[in-house]
């Protein structure tokens, strides 16, 4: 038999989903559309939690306490993304942030944005670790985590 | 709590790298191969099977220990799937641990395996985010581990630029070790000036700061002491083990201390009696996919003080000669086919203590530290090999 070069096959995956929010987390985004941004508190450590949970992690206990936490807060870390891959939901570059939102226990992951993010060296002298961001809302709101547009650095 | 002692046997590894001759399976079969050869032993001897991979988004099929089943002799024999995203290799060596320590069985296969380049990685690691809050900004691993290196460098005052050489020359050394491994994916000479200057995948990262996308599994095979007294003439024994989660939540933990990793290698240590791991472990083969992230593993793995790894790095305490040269193989920098990875750096930490680990030898090695990592930055698991039980 000839030796062939050996080939490849095309094969494809494509499957639609409905994800369940669950209470907590459309109360979140129900909120996010009047420009609110909720935490949860949980009973016995205290921790607030940015997004929601409905129960601590650490504890396992309930947390039943709902907390208005501040738009604006510090940057924990960041990065420019700038490689694409398949399915990339933003368009890049773009700046992929924890912040720590004031009132809150735990980082929040969003985008910084609002300047031009072509250039890494240019980026860093507008976005610092432990600096401080506040909240930008997009005009049309979905119930989606982008009803925050971005965060922008607090001057 | 330790239950029976627990020996490896053998081990076996695919040519890892892009491998379009063999199908998945096929590949697969190379490694279990492999492993039995090294042994001595052939199907008929093993009681169980344990298989682990990434996400099957991966590759497109699920249960792909299904799809193995014949390429892992599990006709007729009982099987495991163990999944922890990167740190599935790790959890496949402790499944194997526990099998044999329980008593339930006397030698199980355990065998870890990717194809990467059938699929697209970044697009199936997005996947392991919440879909939720976080996927929507997540770039697939390089954008987490860039996050969780900044966070280091600012949490502990670490020169930036003093950074960027010591993880230059994690870089050098990686590379170079991987000549002497023939079994391992990216195989090139790099100067420190080339990984300063390769093109920038996610600042401060580079490309030669980033392990590839590799084919290639990796099988060992566990028994009891009985058994390895029988068949095999110099085993490795399993000293200590330990595994840690954190939440799900990217956000919610200190990755710049890294608890998960942190208390996975306390518990290790503690079971191992290791109590100083620089003076004590004679090799380590830390997983490391990013040069930036392995030196974060020095400080968790307790090899040096919280901040200090790039100065450790600059004095050569981890490259080949050093007090404790980590991954002689070229690590996971130079091969990533993840569900084997954690696996591989069991397997590569076995050769070490058995003396047969060819040019990428340590001399006279006794006891290796192996480790993995998984998910977004959620999990660490650890295994500690010896030469003596």
């Amino acid at each position: 038999m000839a030796k062939e070069e050996p080939r490849e096959f095309r094969a494809e995956v494509v499957v639609p989903y409905e994800l369940a929010l669950g209470r907590t987390w459309t109360t979140f985004y129900d909120t996010l559309k009047e420009e609110k941004i909720l935490g949860k508190k949980c009973r016995k450590c205290g921790r607030v939690f940015v997004p929601p949970r409905t129960f601590c992690p650490r504890c396992f206990e309930e947390t039943d306490e709902w907390v208005e936490v501040a738009q604006e807060g510090v940057v924990e870390t960041w990065a420019l993304i700038n490689m694409p891959f398949y399915g990339q939901q933003l368009e890049i570059p773009f700046v992929s942030a924890q912040i720590r939102l004031d009132g809150s226990d735990t980082g929040f992951t969003h985008r910084i944005g609002g300047f031009d993010l072509k250039d890494f060296e240019t980026v860093r002298t507008r976005v610092k670790l432990g600096s401080r961001v506040r909240a930008v809302w997009s005009k049309e709101k979905k119930g989606g985590i982008l009803d925050i547009d971005y965060f922008e650095p607090v001057e | 709590m330790m239950g029976r002692p627990v020996a490896i046997i053998g081990t076996g590894q695919t040519y890892h790298g892009r491998r379009r001759d063999v199908s998945y399976p096929e590949l697969v079969r190379e490694a279990v191969t492999a492993a039995f050869e090294d042994a001595g032993i052939t199907p008929q001897d093993i009681d169980g099977v344990v298989s682990g991979t990434m996400p099957s988004m991966m590759e497109g099929i699920s249960l792909t220990h299904f799809y193995f089943a014949d390429a892992l002799c599990q006709v007729g024999k009982p099987i495991l799937k163990v999944e922890t995203c990167g740190s599935t290799g790790q959890s496949l060596g402790h499944c194997g641990y526990y099998w044999i320590a329980s008593g339930m069985g006397d030698i199980v296969l355990v065998v870890g395996h990717e194809k990467m380049h059938e699929g697209d990685s970044q697009a199936t690691m997005t996947t392991v985010f919440d879909p939720f809050f976080q996927q929507t900004f997540a770039a697939g691993a390089p954008g987490i581990f860039t996050m969780q290196s900044m966070e280091w460098m600012y949490r502990f005052n670490i020169d930036e630029e003093k950074a960027r050489e010591a993880a230059a020359l994690v870089s050098v050394s990686n590379h170079d070790n991987a000549f002497d491994n023939p079994h391992a994916h990216i195989k090139i000479r790099v100067t420190v000036d080339d990984v300063k200057n390769a093109k920038v995948i996610t600042y401060p990262v580079r490309l030669l700061d980033v392990c590839p996308n590799s084919d290639g599994a990796c099988a060992v095979i566990f028994a009891s002491e009985e058994k390895a007294n029988k068949i095999c003439k110099k085993p490795a024994w399993i000293k200590g083990l330990g595994f840690r989660g954190e939440e799900f939540f990217f956000g919610e933990s200190d990755k710049s201390v890294w608890p998960s990793a942190t208390e996975a290698a306390k518990d290790a240590y503690d079971m191992a009696g290791i109590r100083d791991p620089l003076k004590e472990l004679d090799v380590a083969e830390v997983y490391n996919p990013f040069t930036y992230q392995e030196m974060i593993f020095y400080e968790c793995l307790g090899f040096c003080p919280r901040g200090e790894s790039p100065d450790y790095v600059l004095k050569g305490t981890f490259k080949k000669g050093g007090k404790l040269p980590c991954d002689p193989s070229g690590g996971t920098l130079c091969t990533n086919p993840i569900g084997a990875t954690g696996l591989i750096r069991l397997a590569e930490s076995v050769l070490q203590v058995t003396g047969k680990a060819g040019d990428r030898q340590v001399e006279g090695a006794k006891l290796a530290l192996s480790h993995a990592m998984g998910g977004t930055d959620q999990f660490n698991g650890i295994t500690i090999v010896s030469s003596e039980m």
